[in-house]
């Protein structure tokens, strides 16, 4: 589904992204763990196509397809999700009409009508639901005023609601209790099917008990130095991320 | 002949119209006196330094109508709020249109400025309250003052407050090749009054318009006033607003300005507090785009302790636009406690525009809280990301994202119907179509 072939990017001439090779097929859930600065983050956005950053080699493609030329929106358009670390908030834009305006925004990119009115509502509350968000929640400003939690809760809620062929979670764990984790997790583990795929991109381990992944990657330096099941996310847990630095090097 | 000679010659002929034994036109012709010695303010003036009316002046604009025009309700419906029930006071060219008109004496006086100078029985108020809040000094003030005789009067007599909001709308036709307008608007509510009010300028063709207005607001102890100024005027449209609020003790004076178009805007803003424990509101979007200025000038004078002042001005700035913001704030000696608080935040979209920004504060008390903030920047490129990420288009995101920097001034628009119609405008202004009203 996701293919991603020797890529390298930069931000103003420093080379993050360094050669990586990574392949999430359909069903799959795939988990990108590794020390600050490793640049898990910087692999998120160019996936999504911030424009900061600069792809100076290797590919990214979607079913088959180069997203080089792709601006975000159109990523969006065609499946591509990210779940940001730090939500961006907008005063006065309700959680409800942005969501209006991105579906249709979307369907527009796909060549479809707007999506009828009640059939939005009906969309709109079957996923508040999943993330267990009340009515309230959804008239408010976007991610204004929202706790660490609420904001996780949403960006997961507005995945719900595009229903993604591939997500990105970028670092959804962090500034999250025991609840909020508990209730983000079932959304994603509800949401996950044959049909697509979750790259959890995460410090620890804690997310993972969770979201269960097929595969752990470790990033370091720009490169994934390991790749393997999810007992290397214990292992990582156990021993922290020394020992595959120095292994790195070697 | 320039545009200075032009007017005051033009005196004369104005004289024939009206009433030169009415003690108001001793005030009018020491007013032309005052602007016959100070003319039109020039950019070596401080107070004018980024506004220039040097272009103005070389315009032949007629001081009179020729003829009395009249316009159809429904080719200017989309002017007024129509949405809701209002008063309206409505002028054409300058000329009083009574069938677009709605006023009131029912308990309240909407009516005219002509009423009021003309007929004895307004003389009592008249006498206590035309230009006395008004600058005697400053030139295109006084310049109005000179030519006053139609405007809208408003008079909200204690604990009374109007039915409905009051729109005053000034429509030029274009019949004219270039018009001077010069409307006068007396606005006074007593004790524990209350009243709304929005005021348009509008030409309806790209023929050349100058408006130079006065409004003088007196709000009684405990009064309530907001106000909103809708500039959204063609290419060729310029406006001198000369706003003065006299404010007394526990009253509450709101104003909003949304400065979406005209050629040139110059918007002078005073407030005088004339009392204690009163809040004096003052909030601005603006929003231009091709060679379009405009010059916020706020002052506030707090005179006695224990008030407040709120100003907050939100600036997007497009193409060749250009703006000046440039906010006053005197604290009196006496006038401890006062809290006084200033913000002007700005976005460039575009190379080409500029923006001056600048907080004047002259405070003589120790015991104050004064804050004051300007800024001046790019739309934030991670904001728009993450909404291209939800896969809405960068104009869209752009759209949204200027919106919700502008968000905090739409919040305190207490005609809800008025805020839908300024969202609208906002939206048609970033061109952007974004499938739900702002």
């Amino acid at each position: 589904m996701l293919e991603i072939k020797d890529l390298h990017a930069s931000v103003e001439d420093k080379e993050i992204l360094k050669g990586i090779n990574l392949e999430v097929k359909a069903g799959e859930v795939h988990a990108i763990m590794g020390p600050n600065g490793s640049g898990k983050s910087t692999l998120a956005a160019v996936i999504a196509g911030k424009e900061e950053f600069e792809v100076t080699k290797g590919s990214v493609a979607l079913n088959g397809e180069d997203l080089e030329d792709d601006a975000p929106e159109e990523r969006a358009h065609k499946g591509v999700f990210l779940s940001f670390q730090y939500p961006v908030e907008i005063p006065g834009v309700s959680v409800t009409n942005f969501m209006k305006t991105a579906i249709n925004e979307s369907r527009k990119g796909r060549g479809l009508e707007d999506m009828p009115a009640n059939e939005m509502l009906k969309l709109i509350r079957e996923k508040s639901e999943l993330l267990e968000i009340d009515r309230k929640f959804l008239s408010r400003s976007l991610n204004e005023g929202f706790s660490g939690g609420e904001k996780k809760r949403n960006e997961i809620f507005q995945m719900a609601m595009l229903e993604p062929k591939v997500a990105i979670l970028d670092e959804t764990d962090s500034g999250l209790d025991i609840d909020a984790l508990r209730i983000v997790a079932n959304g994603v583990n509800k949401l996950k099917s044959k049909d697509n795929a979750v790259i959890v991109i995460t410090h620890y381990q804690r997310l993972l008990d969770y979201i269960v992944p097929d595969f752990v990657h470790v990033l370091h330096n720009g490169k994934i130095v390991k790749s393997g099941g999810k007992e290397l996310a214990m292992e990582l847990e156990e021993k922290g991320y020394d020992w595959i630095k120095q292994e790195a090097t070697v | 002949m320039d545009l200075k000679e032009k007017l005051i010659s033009s005196f004369m002929a104005f004289e024939n119209n009206v009433d030169v034994e009415h003690p108001v036109h001793d005030v009018r012709t020491e007013a032309i006196k005052n602007f016959e010695a100070k003319g039109f303010p020039t950019k070596k003036e401080e107070a004018w330094k980024y506004t220039s009316l040097n272009s103005l002046q070389k315009i032949d604009f007629s001081i009179f109508p020729k003829q009395e025009n009249t316009l159809e309700y429904k080719d200017v419906k989309r002017y007024f709020l129509h949405e809701i029930d209002t008063y309206k006071i409505v002028f054409i060219d300058g000329i009083y249109s009574s069938f677009l008109s709605e006023t009131t004496h029912d308990g309240v006086d909407i009516c005219l400025m002509s009423s009021a100078l003309t007929k004895p029985m307004y003389k009592q108020i008249v006498d206590v309250y035309f230009n006395k809040v008004a600058s005697k000094d400053e030139s295109l003030t006084t310049l109005n003052t000179a030519f006053s005789r139609e405007g809208a009067y408003i008079y909200i007599p204690k604990n009374k407050m109007p039915k409905k909001p009051v729109e005053i709308v000034h429509f030029a036709t274009g019949n004219e090749a270039s018009l001077m307008l010069q409307p006068r608007n007396l606005i006074i509510v007593e004790e524990n009054a209350e009243v709304q009010i929005i005021e348009r300028h509008q030409s309806l063709t790209t023929n050349a318009v100058l408006t130079n207005a006065v409004t003088e607001i007196f709000a009684a102890q405990n009064a309530i006033v907001d106000y909103y100024k809708i500039q959204n005027d063609t290419s060729e449209a310029s406006l001198i607003d000369n706003t003065y609020i006299n404010q007394k003790s526990k009253s509450n004076v709101n104003v909003h300005t949304f400065s979406f178009g005209g050629k040139l805007t110059r918007n002078n803003l005073n407030f005088y507090q004339n009392g204690e424990y009163m809040d004096s509101t003052m909030k601005g979007v603006t929003i231009l785009g091709e060679k379009q200025h405009v010059d916020h000038h706020t002052l506030v004078h707090h005179i006695e302790p224990n008030c407040e002042s709120h100003q907050d001005y939100k600036g997007i700035y497009g193409e060749n636009s250009t703006g000046v913001f440039n906010g006053k704030i005197i604290v009196d000696k006496i006038a401890q406690k006062t809290n006084a608080f200033q913000q002007n935040n700005n976005i460039l979209i575009s190379d080409k525009a500029t923006i001056n920004t600048k907080p004047q504060l002259e405070i003589f008390a120790d015991d104050v809280k004064c804050s004051h903030g300007c800024t001046i920047g790019q739309l934030d490129e991670d904001a728009l990301f993450y909404m291209q990420s939800r896969g809405i288009g960068k104009k869209e995101a752009r759209a949204l994202l200027m919106y919700a920097f502008a968000n905090n001034v739409l919040e305190s628009v207490r005609i809800p119907e008025l805020k839908a119609r300024i969202n609208k405008l906002i939206a048609k202004k970033l061109g952007v179509n974004l499938g739900f009203d702002l």
